[in-house]
Parts: C-alpha cells; structure tokens; sequence
C-alpha cells in the first residue's frame, strides 16, 4: 500500500516539475538556479507530501517552496553567485544589494503553460546538438532522472551527467535565451521539437522489449506530445505527431510474439491492438488535417491509420497507402519513404511494380547500406518465384541487420525457401 | 552580451573586380546597420591568410613560420564584435552577414570579466 502510495507521489512529482522549472526559469531568469532550488523542493516534497497530504495545486506548491529557497541563496550568496551568472540574467536582475525578493515579486504570476512551452523550446535550441536537446528535454520537461535517461539511452550514467552539464553550460555561456521566438522563427523551432520527441519515441519503439528495466520511452514521448499539443493546439503538424506516435503505440504489443520473436503487421494478431489508441490516435488527426496544412506527421499518421483500421493485411487500402507514400515523398524527399512506396505499391498492383520502385533505389545505390532495402527486394523476389536472387538478397540483408529478432525473421524467411 | 561573429571563407577564391565591388557595397550596408542599432562594437576585414606569421613560444625560444597552422579550406577572413541581448539576436545578426551565404560565421560569446 505504501509503496502504491509512494509511486503516485513519484508520478504527481515528475509530472509537475516540467511545469515548475520553466516557471521558475522565467521568475529566477536563471535556468541553473531554478533547477537546483526546484531539486531541493522536490526533496522537500518526498519528506513533506506523505505526511502533510499531496497538495491541490503540486506545481504551485514546487515553485513557491523553490522559489524561496533560490532567494534564500541569493541572500546568501549574493554578488558571488552573480558573477557566475549570464549576462541575460545580469542585465534584467543585477544589483546584489537590493533584496532579490524584491525584485522577482512582482512576476510572481504563475503562467505554467506558457513557460513550459518556452522551457520545451530552450530545451530544443537549434544551438544545441541533437543528442543534447534529447537529454535535457528528458531531464527538464519530462522530469526524467539522469540515470532512467542513460539507461534508456544505454551510455554509462556519468556520460550522460556530462552530456547534461555541457549542455546546460553551453546554455548559459553562449546566451542561449529564455524567451519565445519571434513569430516568424516560432514554426522552424517547433519543427525541432517535434523531431526530438519523435526520436525519444523511436528510439522507444526499436528498444521494446529489450529491457524492463528501462524507462518506457515511447510513453514519456507521447506524454511529451501531449503537453505540446495541449500548448500549441492550432499547430496540424504538433497533432500529426501525437497521432502517429497513438497510432504506432497501439500495435505495440502485437509487434512482439511471446518468445521475443518480431512479428510483422501482416502476421499480428490483432486483437491485441489497443482500439482505444487507435480511435484517440485516429480523432486528434482527424481534427489536424480539417486544417488542410499536411505536412510530412499528418501524412504518416494517415498511413498508420490504414493500417490500424484494416481488419487484416489484405483488407488494408494499399492502393491509398501508396498514393500517401507519394505524397509524402513530395514533402521528404527520402529513399526511405520511396522503399515503404515500393512495398505499397507491390500490395496494391503487384510484386512486380514494387520491384520495379526497389530496382530503381538500387540503381540509385541508395539504401544500399540499409538491411530494410535487401529485405524488401528479397520478399519480392520470393513472391516472383525468383528464388536465386532472392536467396542472394536475404543473405544481403542479413549482413547488415542489427538487432537479433530481425536476424531470426530474415533467416527464417530465407530457410523456409525452395531451394 | 557581447559575441564574436568569425567570418570564415573560402582563401582560394578569386572575386571578380565586380563582385568585390558589390560585396564590399554589402558589408557598408550591413555595418551601417548593426550601428545604427547601437549593437556594433568592433569589425575589420583581415588580410588574406597567405600574408599571416604564426608564433609559437616553446621553452621560451620564439618560432617563427609563415602562413596559418594548418592547411584549410575554411580561413578566417574577418570579424566582428557586437553586444546583442542573447543568442537568437546574434544568430540573426549573424545571418546577415554577406560571407555567411558563401563561407561561414561562427559565433562565440565573449567572457564577461566587468560584471564582478
């Protein structure tokens, strides 16, 4: 009961962090001192919550204990602190012989969501390198501890509390700002933040079942989805992404068979698929593409939602899922997109227009490197009875597949061939 | 906060007398600009890398070479100073500068020692 208890005080906690540390960034105009007095309220929060009661408002309560607390070390520390401070801080808050309360009282007014959103974009500066960006929107929005987010990502936990470090330093030196981008910026910098989650999402979705001990990365990247759409919800491509993410999500379980074995789509059972995944995945990108601004999320959640509402493999619009593929080349152009095209277009018209579509990557030489390539040009092969080519295209593949399930699938296909 | 914008470009390239002209009439422009903003603080062009010393003290004897370190493409060609309110301004000031659509402008923060 107790430990029942302690996790939904865990679960309240990590939730209302996010919020309250980009409140508190605005507030403190310090991104290192708001999330050293917000660790020390979380503290404060484990000791106080289980005895006093969960407060009504969590995030408020976080941000008034740590607050004080970053007040109380300013006093403190006064001119010493600082000096270690940016200039942006500085030049807003600067004279260590006024009280700091003084100063930040008056903005005091709590407004969660807008900084969250400016927290999630500072966190997602262009200036930062991508695997920088992953870390701290883990660690600052999500709440995530640096430990859960260097298992996730499996590097050694120091590594990533110098990935951490660096990044929050290079925030500070370089003047990486605490403000909303203007107008004209804001779509660029919200692209960014969608393929952050996207990332944490995928890299979730190829690792399922690795481990079960790791943090649930594709849950904390829908969670991420979901604040961001509440944030910004005329953004079609925001809810594009939440969709597809719902989408992928609910055929999570299907993907693997009890023994650890990868099972395609064609072959998943699918009463496991969460239906009700699917019909929120299917309602929030039904109201995005009423904007009629598709972009490259919206495209593919509307493949992902053929397929979730195909009642079998050769029930599903494969001649739709192709003609969105070619859409979507239009708006990314990437030989990947072009290999799921060929594979539409081998259900809908026929294995040999597909191999068509492949023999062109080939011809290309692109992809060549990618497993994903050989092993659609070997199911066509297969499916033309072509079985020497076949059999040379599945032994390329299973030279450059990577992950073990992957490996069984390929050389089970290639077995199970006449020879 | 003030930053360094670094121009780098290309040393092998020869500029027509026509398109010296008009990059030159580009940078004018351009300067006039973050002066009239209030935010320039300094900027010159250099000399071409081919006329550059390098120095080099190792156990107090002095080493003298001709030209840069390092064989690159990339050279530095110039710079500027400016003091903006953060880095989104000075990626856009950046932005703006003539050599960052043929080369490229690294941008770097300056260490701020008055503030103590």
């Amino acid at each position: 009961m107790e430990e029942i208890e302690r996790s939904a005080l865990a679960k309240i906690l990590r939730e209302s962090v996010g919020p309250a540390l980009g409140t508190l960034t605005r507030v403190l105009r310090d991104f290192d001192l708001a999330e050293e007095s917000l660790q020390e309220a979380a503290v404060l929060a484990m000791q106080r919550w289980p005895t006093d009661g969960n407060p009504d408002q969590p995030v408020a309560w976080l941000v008034t204990a740590a607050r004080r607390r970053a007040l109380d070390r300013l006093r403190r520390e006064g001119k010493r602190r600082l000096k270690q401070q940016s200039a942006w801080r500085r030049d807003t808050a600067l004279d260590a012989s006024v009280d700091p309360a003084e100063i930040y009282d008056d903005s005091l007014d709590v407004v969660v969501d807008d900084d969250q959103l400016t927290l999630l974009l500072m966190c997602c500066h262009p200036a930062l390198n991508t695997e920088a960006q992953i870390a701290l929107t883990l660690r600052s929005v999500a709440g995530l501890s640096t430990g859960e987010i260097a298992r996730a990502f499996l590097v050694d936990d120091p590594a990533m509390g110098q990935r951490l470090v660096r990044a929050k330093r290079k925030i500070r030196v370089a003047g990486i700002p605490f403000t909303r981008p203007s107008a004209a910026d804001l779509g660029d910098r919200l692209d960014i933040v969608c393929s952050v989650i996207y990332l944490v999402f995928n890299e979730g979705y190829s690792s399922s079942g690795r481990s079960l001990m790791r943090v649930d990365l594709c849950a904390e990247a829908i969670r991420l989805g979901g604040v961001l759409h509440r944030l910004v919800p005329d953004d079609p491509e925001v809810a594009g992404l939440l969709a597809l993410m719902l989408l992928h999500d609910a055929r999570r379980l299907a993907r693997l068979s009890t023994d650890g074995e990868l099972v395609l789509m064609d072959d998943q059972d699918r009463s496991l698929w969460d239906r009700d995944r699917i019909a929120q995945g299917e309602r929030i990108l039904h109201e995005a593409m009423s904007q009629r601004a598709p972009g490259p999320y919206q495209i593919q959640a509307a493949i992902a939602a053929l397929h979730s509402t195909a009642a079998s493999a050769d029930d599903t619009d494969w001649s739709q899922i192709a003609s969105l593929y070619g859409v979507l080349r239009q708006v990314v152009a990437s030989p990947v997109v072009e290999l799921n095209r060929a594979v539409a277009v081998a259900m809908a018209d026929g294995a040999g227009a597909g191999l068509t579509l492949i023999e062109g990557l080939i011809e290309r030489g692109q992809l060549l490197d990618s497993h994903l390539l050989h092993s659609a040009h070997a199911d066509l092969l297969r499916r033309m009875g072509h079985w020497a080519a076949a059999h040379d295209a599945y032994e390329r593949a299973l030279e450059l597949v990577r992950t073990e399930p992957e490996r069984r699938f390929l050389r089970a296909r290639l077995q199970a061939m006449p020879t | 906060m003030r930053y360094m914008l670094l121009i780098y470009g290309d040393a092998t390239y020869q500029p027509s007398e026509a398109e010296m002209g008009a990059t030159m009439g580009e940078y004018m422009a351009f300067t006039q600009g973050i002066v009239d903003s209030g935010e320039m603080v300094a900027g010159d062009p250099l000399h071409p890398v081919s006329t550059a010393t390098t120095v080099r003290v190792r156990e107090g004897v002095r080493a003298i070479t001709d030209g840069p370190f390092a064989e690159t493409t990339e050279v530095l060609g110039g710079y500027y100073i400016v003091d903006v309110a953060d880095l989104d301004r000075a990626l856009a000031v950046a932005a703006l500068i003539p050599g960052a659509r043929s080369g490229s402008v690294e941008v770097r923060a300056i260490v701020d020692y008055s503030a103590a």
